[in-house]
């Protein structure tokens, strides 16, 4: 177990070292990066001064070299637009996405699980017809779309909820019902899948053959074997969340993570961008570390080899 | 020599049109599906739009008439039928700009399935067979390519390359490889142990030529129900980029950046935001169904996918 | 076969009939079955693959596979009480308490996700309400060293990949008797496992069986395991028992041509080396079945009454019945 964990550790800093290099060879790829981190208007004295402050001088090896010890040092690089370092302002802006995050997967597994054994269960249903009907329409959507929908009829037109920025829990809902839809649809389809499978199992038939209650051979037999493959797809749920967060913090101007990747982008402030990318490159890796200790509970084939 | 001149089994062997056009008897589904033929006529009605657009578009999508901006559709009050879907905050006709939306959209799709989807199939290929370190070092990029969000990748492309067709389908391409070279690699890894990979190998031929004329053809099966399945990917990874501010720039309409574009207005011009992405989750409903009728129909075994 | 069952018979199958009603038309993959079983006897059930084996047993335990199986006709008495007209509800408590099975591949049959103990412990609390954890941990370890598993007190907390084929055939044999039940059905059990750990498993089910004096179904297609674990056999053949009779009757002298081609089939241990006979031809489509005898178009002996109509069940011999027009009664 331990070894496991450590070899999936060695496998996140490769990958992040990997991210680091493609971020740095992209900033350098198109000329002299001194014009991707200064404003348009900077002067001929402006660049000087910033290539010099920001050592590159060097041959591309030494600039990556200094890159990578600041980078060590949690420096990686000062936001143009804020006049802040970028890792600072990342991280006064994170707690505000992880305040979103975990309510959107909660939507999705409270509701996107149970959705799918019901739907296996039945299968071929009116209901299984219907959650499957959801599962296509969630997957179909572009998500910022969703969110303008849902601000469209619940704060224009029946002025229910409001629209955009934090506040009391009331703000949370249509942003969380944006990020969570995907994954509704998303955790209903595999749970779905994932059952079918399990409850032709042998093991299923030897559950009944003990005289076991349907209740316990469904929710205890069946669904425990069937969230292993819903787990290994957490990875990918990750990966959307963080995607999905650009597009609702965009959508609902909620001052996180997310939100902050739109302004990097649309502001065209390098260093910032530079430095959101590793630093959720790092949040990703460390919550499929976290997947992955997880799965080997649930699956002991992993933890006892 | 017998054996040199005795060709493989025909089912074992077929072109990509005899495999569009008459599934063999092997992979067809003990239950055929019914025909989707409304997707059918959403998915030919927007290619007719994209391919046509300068005929079809009733306006120009580019040039402003700022005496007729934000004109509601024919329907509502004020409407004119001049404009069947209203003009948007600067004039432009919302119908047209609908229609060229869908040239972006497509043109983006047909790009970078065939670089993102072409490189999945060659290392889904050559992992498969070749195995050993090869197969090894490709896993694990996939690996990595699925932790990582490309979206962030597509990001910081368009910061340092600049918006355009090219840094688009380069980013959307990213996102596309490793899933179909997952996949593509199942099946390799499969089909070499059949009895006519060994025989090719008996009589001689090369590993690349195996590779060729002996491996591809079987997998284009399997290649064409991941494209399908992954068209409504591209179109919502296309559109929520050009979202973002990282699309093809603007003047160009493109559906995303319609949506983006309307999103300030939706309190007073819902239809500018509302009516493209109604496009989009139309279009990337239908492909689905329709990607999810031809996996039935050509290999029901990637149902999982 | 008696029609009145008399006095130990435990487990009485009358005319059962379980069909595949599919789109494209009725399997009928159990056709009229009838056998019965007394205490303490074990009763083989052998056929080709695809006979309807499985499916009789399926049927007995109502635990029929998804997707349009039924039981449309027929009796299953176990004890005298008609199994097909119990609720889903008193099935549960029949299924493991007094009608128990196990299942062919061990490799598949226990949940990977729990422990062996867990596993076991479900089985054990059925019977023994309100006993304390300990206890019933104290039984399953008891029940794991009646199926000679060495040290039961370690393999108790283990889970199902950690141990052999072998031995996991034997805690699913724990499983399904840990309830005490009057009739075990055991379908192919040691069709996946090794032939040396074959030979010690069906000692084991003897021991077993002897111990409990419960009655076993045993469903194999292999003819050499029959005469090592049977007292009686049934010979399926396409939905139907053709010929049923005490083991060394039919090793003897069997009746019905099918049951004479599956014995020439079996390689012997003894004696001089014969020629080992295959039985030419395939079984007819259960969907399509002939009006005649289903065996007429593989048969040598084959004449026009056997196309026309299926032969009567004939008296060949005390407790031995066949279906055949070619035996005359005895």
């Amino acid at each position: 177990m331990k070894r496991y964990i450590a070899r999936r550790l060695m496998q996140g800093v490769a990958l992040l070292f990997v991210v680091a290099t493609i971020v740095f060879i992209l900033g350098r790829l198109t000329g002299n990066p001194v014009d991707l981190m200064l404003p348009e208007d900077a002067t001929a004295e402006d660049r000087a001064n910033l290539t010099r402050a920001l050592d590159l001088d060097g041959t591309l090896t030494d600039q990556f070299l200094i890159f990578a010890g600041k980078a060590l040092h949690g420096d990686l690089g000062t936001s143009i637009r804020m006049k802040q370092p970028a890792v600072q302002v990342f991280f006064d802006r994170l707690p505000n996405t992880l305040a979103l995050i975990p309510w959107a997967l909660l939507l999705g597994m409270a509701l996107g699980i149970p959705l799918g054994v019901v739907a296996a269960l039945h299968r071929g249903s009116w209901l299984d017809r219907a959650a499957g009907t959801v599962a296509v329409l969630g997957i179909a959507m572009p998500s910022f779309w969703l969110g303008i929908l849902l601000i469209f009829v619940f704060s224009v037109e029946l002025g229910w909820l409001p629209s955009s920025r934090m506040g009391g829990p009331e703000h949370y809902v249509l942003p969380v019902i944006t990020l969570g839809t995907f994954l509704v649809a998303g955790f209903m389809r595999i749970t779905r899948s994932a059952m079918l499978e399990v409850m032709e199992s042998e093991f299923v038939k030897l559950a009944r053959i003990k005289g076991l209650s349907e209740t316990t051979v469904i929710w205890k037999h069946c669904l425990r074997n069937a969230l292993i493959p819903v787990l290994t797809l957490w990875g990918v749920f990750v990966s959307n969340l963080i995607t999905g967060a650009i597009v609702t913090e965009t959508v609902f101007a909620w001052p996180g993570i997310g939100r902050l990747t739109y302004e990097a982008v649309i502001f065209r402030d390098f260093p910032l961008l530079q430095a959101v990318i590793i630093l959720k490159s790092i949040l990703i890796l460390g919550v499929n570390l976290g997947v992955d200790i997880l799965y080997a509970y649930v699956d002991p084939r992993i933890r006892l080899p | 020599m017998a054996i040199a001149e005795r060709p493989p089994p025909s089912a074992e062997r077929r072109s990509l049109w005899r495999v569009l056009l008459w599934p063999s008897r092997n992979t067809r589904p003990r239950r055929t599906a019914r025909v989707p033929w409304v997707p059918i006529a959403i998915i030919s009605v927007i290619i007719i739009m994209a391919i046509f657009a300068p005929v079809l578009a009733p306006h120009s999508p580019i040039d402003q008439t700022l005496r007729d901006k934000l004109l509601p559709p024919v329907w509502m009050e004020g409407g004119s039928t001049r404009y069947l879907l209203g003009t948007d905050a600067f004039g432009r006709d919302i119908l047209s700009r609908l229609i060229y939306g869908a040239r972006v959209s497509l043109l983006v799709a047909l790009l970078a399935l065939t670089a993102g989807g072409g490189i999945g199939l060659t290392v889904g290929i050559v992992s498969g067979y070749l195995g050993g370190a090869v197969d090894a070092v490709l896993m694990r990029l996939v690996d990595a390519a699925f932790t990582f969000p490309a979206i962030l990748f597509a990001l910081l492309l368009a910061v340092t390359m600049g918006q355009g067709l090219g840094t688009l389908v380069i980013a959307i391409s990213l996102l596309l490889w490793a899933p179909f070279a997952r996949v593509i690699r199942g099946e390799v890894l499969a089909l070499r142990q059949r009895d006519f990979v060994a025989l090719a190998k008996v009589r001689g031929c090369s590993a690349a030529r195996i590779m060729l004329t002996h491996i591809l053809p079987n997998v284009l099966n399997t290649f064409m129900v991941l494209v399908t399945l992954n068209i409504g990917v591209v179109i919502i990874a296309e559109a929520t980029l050009s979202f973002l501010g990282a699309g093809v720039p603007p003047p160009t309409p493109t559906w995303g950046l319609m949506i983006s574009e309307g999103r300030g207005r939706i309190a007073d011009a819902w239809w500018v935001a509302l009516i493209p992405g109604i496009a989009i989750t139309l279009l990337v409903l239908s492909v689905n169904l329709f990607g999810d009728w031809l996996r039935d129909r050509l290999d029901p075994r990637l149902r999982q996918l | 076969m008696s029609d009145t069952p008399s006095g130990d018979t435990v487990l009485e199958v009358r005319d059962l009939h379980t069909h595949f009603f599919l789109r494209r038309g009725v399997v009928k993959a159990v056709d009229g079955v009838s056998f019965s079983l007394k205490r303490g006897e074990v009763l083989g059930l052998v056929g080709e693959s695809g006979c309807g084996k499985s499916l009789t047993a399926l049927s007995l335990m109502r635990l029929l596979p998804k997707g349009g199986a039924r039981t449309i006709k027929g009796e299953v008495l176990l004890g005298g009480e008609n199994l097909l007209e119990r609720t889903p509800a008193e099935m549960r408590a029949i299924r493991g308490r007094r009608l128990s099975m196990v299942l062919q591949d061990p490799q598949t049959s226990l949940n990977p996700v729990f422990t062996v103990g867990d596993q076991l412990r479900e089985a054990i609390e059925r019977r023994r309400k309100g006993a304390s954890l300990a206890e019933i941990m104290k039984e399953a370890v008891a029940a794991l060293r009646r199926v000679e598993i060495a040290a039961p007190e370690q393999r108790i907390g283990q889970y199902p990949h950690q141990m052999s084929g072998g031995m996991k055939q034997r805690v699913v044999g724990a499983i399904a008797i840990s309830g005490e039940p009057e009739v075990l059905i055991a379908d192919e059990p040691t069709t996946a496992l090794d032939v040396t750990i074959q030979l010690q498993y069906l000692k084991l089910l003897k021991r077993l069986q002897a111990e409990n004096g419960m009655a076993i179904l045993f469903i194999t297609h292999d003819f050499g395991v029959v005469g090592r674990m049977c007292d009686r056999v049934a010979v399926m053949y396409a939905g139907r028992i053709v010929e049923c009779g005490p083991v060394k009757q039919i090793f003897e002298a069997p009746s019905h041509p099918y049951t004479r081609a599956l014995i020439a089939s079996v390689p012997k241990m003894t004696g001089t080396v014969g020629r080992l006979t295959t039985i030419e031809g395939q079984p007819p489509s259960l969907m399509d079945l002939p009006k005649g005898c289903r065996f007429a178009s593989r048969c040598g002996l084959v004449e026009q009454r056997c196309l026309d109509a299926y032969p009567a069940t004939v008296q060949v011999g005390e407790a031995h019945t066949a279906d055949c027009w070619k035996v005359s009664p005895s």
